[in-house]
């Protein structure tokens, strides 16, 4: 039998393990919209939650290891922006092979080093926190509240400031938008920087608030799951945060059931957001709502 | 054919480069950056540069027994990349080995467990069925890029991370992978039982002397055909003709949805190929950790290789090498994923060269001819654009 403590568990496992899942979805939105097709997303979030837990087992701050692992999320599209919008290797190529490399880096690091486990604080807000079922939405880690700035923010910035205005331009048609004068590959590369800093927050979110420590391969393809909530969304932010809210709720679903007493396949259940994630794309994939020229090089001159 | 420009990059890079001097002196300094940076970072986390780089080599290369190591763990990965050179020539990117590659290992696994005929025909029939399913899991991609529209990249990816839940639900279930439990108070494991010697592909020469697999042999012939293929037959022509100008080769006929699709059909064939002979030649037993990133690596060997099959071969070599090298880093105290990172580097210092010399080149003749000057830009209010 399911009672309401079972649904509130699920709804409060169902934010935590979404929350990593839209700091990186939004990042990676505004970096789609910009018409880069960022598969590093993986790297960040994996990057990002090892510089926190490193700087905040250091410090003994978490709030200095959440910042940390957004410069580290920064550093790795930083280094994506100068590969793929500078000297325009192949992005998928640079994206691959810096999840090899931040895959790498931090396992080989964590290998050799010890950290105390530092968890941020939590933040109730007294008086809500006491609503049935909806009451844990008014108990998480803080960080969490900082999604309800950058959600917004981000909506902001994609559709209502010039600076999205211009990104959009270069994601439907680069080559006009050049000739107007608009640099596209500085563009493309703030983007990544904007893609990395909420990606390198999602992954230190993971550590810090949701874990309180690091694993090798800790994000394990949340990454992927993000890029598959960008296109599960059409490429709008709303429908981006609801594929996140239907990964996450996947996952809590797996963790809970057992407890529950149902007997189900685990794997199985791993599988079904990267299924869902298949078919809404085979669903959306085709209406053309996806920025024109995303994941395609710019070349000045040739439409 | 339209101005070097047009080409897509990825194109550009299987191309053999015209200030080849150049780009290989460029190429050897950034090689020698990479192995640097993998020893300084040694040196700085307080290991032995000196102690790690000669585990490496006695791991790899220093007698028979690490060359028999070497050549078994080259040999998934030449397979793998040469599936990524038929890919990448058409230009549609595959990322999904891994998951070809373990599904592959796992239906060969059925075949060779289920399968009452002759050992070496059940032996021949599995990796066949390694590679058709591995071929049938990445041309399911193929199709769904065709008919929907959807993104090959994303989607040979997400099929990957199905594969690999699917094989771990199979090691799972007694009806399909799972091995028989030992007695009846034993707890069940999740691997299949063991193949039996005679579906387990022959090596030559004998352990701890020099150890050949067949599966490098049947690689070894297959890279010959496809290089030959791709740089004389027909087909190779038109698979590079897709990816170099899809644009042109449709005007010519190219039916890029078939082609293309064929191409990345073939390329999961390669991955699922491998994952059988790893199967049949090495592990013999299905587990989940079989893929052990091969599907990863093979295709770094074929982006290193710039997708020339012959060229696979060293690279693949290169690979293999550190990986057997990587067993004998822990007992420097250097944690063996060191490898990784030396591989990632490597690829970059492979990659970036010729884009680099590309780059400063055009660079170059752009500075001597500056485009028109651009027109203003666009005053349109961002407050009344809408999505």
């Amino acid at each position: 039998m399911i009672g309401t403590d079972e649904i509130t568990t699920i709804v409060a496992s169902s934010l935590r393990l979404t929350a990593p899942l839209a700091f990186a979805a939004c990042g990676e939105y505004l970096a789609e919209r910009a018409g880069t097709q960022n598969i590093s997303v993986e790297g960040m979030m994996l990057g990002g939650a090892f510089g926190s837990v490193a700087v905040a087992s250091t410090t003994g701050s978490a709030t200095t290891g959440l910042i940390a692992g957004a410069i580290v999320g920064l550093v790795v599209g930083w280094v994506h922006g100068n590969l793929s919008h500078r000297i325009q290797i192949n992005t998928f190529v640079v994206g691959l092979v810096l999840n090899a490399l931040v895959l790498g880096l931090t396992s080989f690091l964590i290998a050799i080093s010890e950290f105390n486990s530092n968890q941020v604080a939590q933040l109730s807000i007294p008086g809500l926190r006491e609503i049935p079922i909806l009451g844990p939405l008014f108990e998480q880690r803080w960080p969490m509240y900082l999604l309800l700035l950058l959600v917004p923010l981000t909506w902001w910035l994609v559709e209502r400031s010039r600076w999205g205005l211009n990104l959009r331009a270069i994601a439907d048609n680069p080559q006009a938008a050049d000739v107007t004068g608009l640099k596209v590959k500085k563009l493309r590369r703030q983007a990544l920087l904007y893609c990395g800093v909420l990606s390198g927050l999602g992954g230190a979110y993971l550590a810090t608030a949701e874990v309180g420590s690091f694993n090798m391969n800790m994000t394990a393809g949340r990454g992927f799951i993000v890029i598959a909530a960008v296109i599960f969304g059409a490429w709008r932010l709303k429908g981006t945060l609801i594929g996140c809210l239907v990964f996450g709720f996947a996952d809590a679903l797996r963790l809970a059931l057992p407890a529950l007493g149902f007997e189900l396949n685990s794997q199985l259940l791993v599988a079904a957001p990267y299924l869902m994630a298949l078919l809404a794309m085979m669903l959306f994939a085709s209406k053309n709502r996806e920025p024109r020229a995303l994941g395609k090089p710019f070349v000045r001159g040739i439409t | 054919m339209t101005g070097k420009r047009s080409l897509p990059n990825i194109a550009e890079l299987m191309r053999p480069s015209d200030r080849a001097v150049q780009v290989s002196l460029i190429t050897v300094a950034a090689v020698a950056v990479a192995v640097l940076a993998s020893m300084f970072l040694v040196a700085a986390t307080g290991g032995s540069p000196g102690d790690a780089a000669e585990a490496l080599y006695t791991g790899s290369i220093a007698d028979t027994a690490a060359w028999s190591e070497t050549l078994k763990a080259a040999t998934p990965l030449l397979l793998v990349a040469l599936g990524a050179c038929i890919s990448n020539r058409a230009g549609v990117f595959n990322i999904g080995q891994e998951g070809q590659l373990l599904l592959g290992a796992g239906v060969a696994a059925y075949v060779a467990l289920h399968l009452a005929l002759p050992g070496f025909l059940v032996m021949i029939l599995s990796l066949l069925a390694g590679a058709l399913a591995g071929g049938l899991w990445s041309g399911a991609s193929a199709v769904m890029n065709y008919t929907r529209n959807v993104n090959i990249v994303v989607s040979t990816l997400l099929m990957s991370f199905l594969a690999i839940q699917l094989v771990s639900f199979a090691v799972t279930v007694p009806w399909l992978l799972q091995a028989p439990r030992a007695s009846a108070d034993s707890i069940a494991s999740s691997e299949s039982a063991q193949l039996p010697p005679e579906v387990r592909i022959p090596g030559f020469g004998e352990y701890p002397a020099l150890e050949i697999g067949g599966g490098l042999i049947v690689s070894i012939v297959l890279t010959i055909v496809l290089g030959v293929l791709l740089a004389r037959s027909r087909w190779g022509f038109r698979l590079n003709m897709l990816g170099l100008n899809p644009l042109a080769a449709r005007h010519a006929g190219v039916r890029a949805s078939w082609l293309g699709g064929s191409a990345l059909a073939l390329s999961g064939a390669f991955a699922g190929l491998a994952g059988a002979v790893i199967l049949s030649g090495q592990v013999f037993r299905l587990q989940p950790a079989l893929s052990n990133n091969f599907g990863w690596d093979g295709l770094l060997v074929a982006l290193i290789a710039r997708s020339r099959p012959i060229a696979a071969v060293p690279v693949a070599l290169l690979f293999g090498a550190l990986r057997s090298g990587s067993s004998f880093l822990a007992s420097t105290g250097v944690p063996n994923y060191l490898v990784d990172i030396v591989q990632a580097l490597l690829v970059l210092a492979f990659v970036v060269p010729p884009v680099l010399a590309r780059v400063r080149s055009r660079g170059r003749a752009e500075a001597a001819a500056p485009p028109s000057e651009p027109v203003p830009a666009a005053t349109t209010e961002p407050e009344k654009v809408t999505a």
